[in-house]
């Protein structure tokens, strides 16, 4: 008994220990999101091609899509823009392109000259549904699920390997959900 | 004596070059001083998304600014603090605020620092109970050891 309470600072100090070593490989850059699990947020939105057209959340098909915010001063979007339109060939799943920011002519083209990956364009001028999804830059991608739920987020480019090593195995497992559920 | 006044030159400049950090200026006119006291206050306690160890205020982000304007209008729609920090978490997660909420996730770190002084003092107790015990403790010997103590105190006086 005695010899067991001498122990125990050792312990404390072993489990703060392993406790701190292990913060110290966590990337303080990955932010869960806090959306995920709840239901795409409400907007209202133009078709970045036709102004028109207003979109809001219900127009988004009953099936496991992914939500891509890109704008036409970000880099990074495109260095992923060509996976992208790689993965729109392969079609997989709707691609929904939301415009983050940006100058409607600019991003139409940009389209026009290195071609459209997205089923649609939503044009999103003041970043009103960049906000309500907790987007804090571009890009950021969405996984939707077949409710409208939002299961996954990704920010940051899309490339090779974070498709097939994240995005695409959960896009697979989300749209065999779907099946069971007997939606397309 | 002189090197050492040099260095505390350099640090005493160097706090005042930190004091005068440029903070980005919204031309927002809020409805009312105490209005603008409140959102300014708690855009100081969120943290921007991007630039993550700024506030809300500090950032020069675009992110930083719609959030610093959204919650200046929230103070000025007469939102209470709980809804408006509620408007923040439900979108960025509880790492936006500065000082975290005490849930099941984090009661470790609110509480730990406690539970730890409360086992330190009673270590500490125990301790000091264990040296009054021993100090208490009657210090008479038995026959034996009178006779062993006596052995060695008068070496000469053994019986032979």
């Amino acid at each position: 008994m005695k010899k067991f309470v001498l122990f125990i600072p050792l312990v404390i100090f072993l489990g703060m220990g392993a406790f701190l070593y292990k913060g110290l490989f966590l990337n303080p850059k990955v932010l869960d999101s806090a959306l995920e699990g709840k239901p795409v947020p409400a907007f209202q939105l133009e078709r970045l091609e036709v102004p028109s057209e207003v979109l809001t959340e219900k127009d988004l098909p009953a099936k496991v899509s992914m939500l891509n915010f890109w704008a036409t001063w970000c880099p990074a979007c495109k260095y992923e823009h060509p996976y992208l339109l790689m993965l729109s060939k392969r079609n997989l799943l709707p691609i929904y392109g939301i415009n983050y920011r940006d100058e409607r002519a600019l991003a139409i083209k940009e389209l026009t000259t290195l071609g459209d990956p997205y089923t649609a364009n939503l044009f999103d001028k003041d970043g009103r549904l960049g906000l309500d999804l907790g987007v804090y830059g571009a890009p950021e991608t969405f996984i939707v699920d077949h409710n409208g739920i939002i299961r996954y987020r990704y920010a940051g480019p899309i490339d090779q390997t974070v498709w097939t090593q994240t995005l695409y195995p959960m896009i697979q497992q989300l749209q065999a959900e779907a099946k069971v559920d007997g939606a397309s | 004596m002189k090197f050492v006044f040099k260095i505390m030159m350099v640090c005493t400049s160097l706090l005042f070059t930190l004091t005068v950090m440029a903070t980005p200026v919204d031309t927002y006119e809020f409805k009312s001083a105490e209005n603008q006291q409140r959102a300014l206050s708690l855009a100081h306690q969120l943290r921007c998304p991007q630039c993550q160890n700024q506030n809300l205020v500090d950032s020069n982000s675009p992110v930083a600014q719609d959030l610093r304007l959204e919650v200046y209008q929230m103070v000025d729609s007469g939102k209470s603090e709980a809804e408006i920090i509620d408007f923040m978490t439900s979108r960025y997660g509880d790492f936006v605020l500065y000082n975290p909420k005490l849930d099941s996730k984090t009661y470790i770190l609110w509480l730990g620092p406690f539970g730890l002084l409360i086992l330190g003092l009673f270590i500490g107790f125990i301790f000091v109970r264990k040296q009054r015990i021993q100090a208490t403790e009657s210090t008479t010997l038995s026959t034996e050891q009178q006779a062993e103590l006596d052995a060695i105190l008068n070496p000469n006086k053994t019986t032979k």
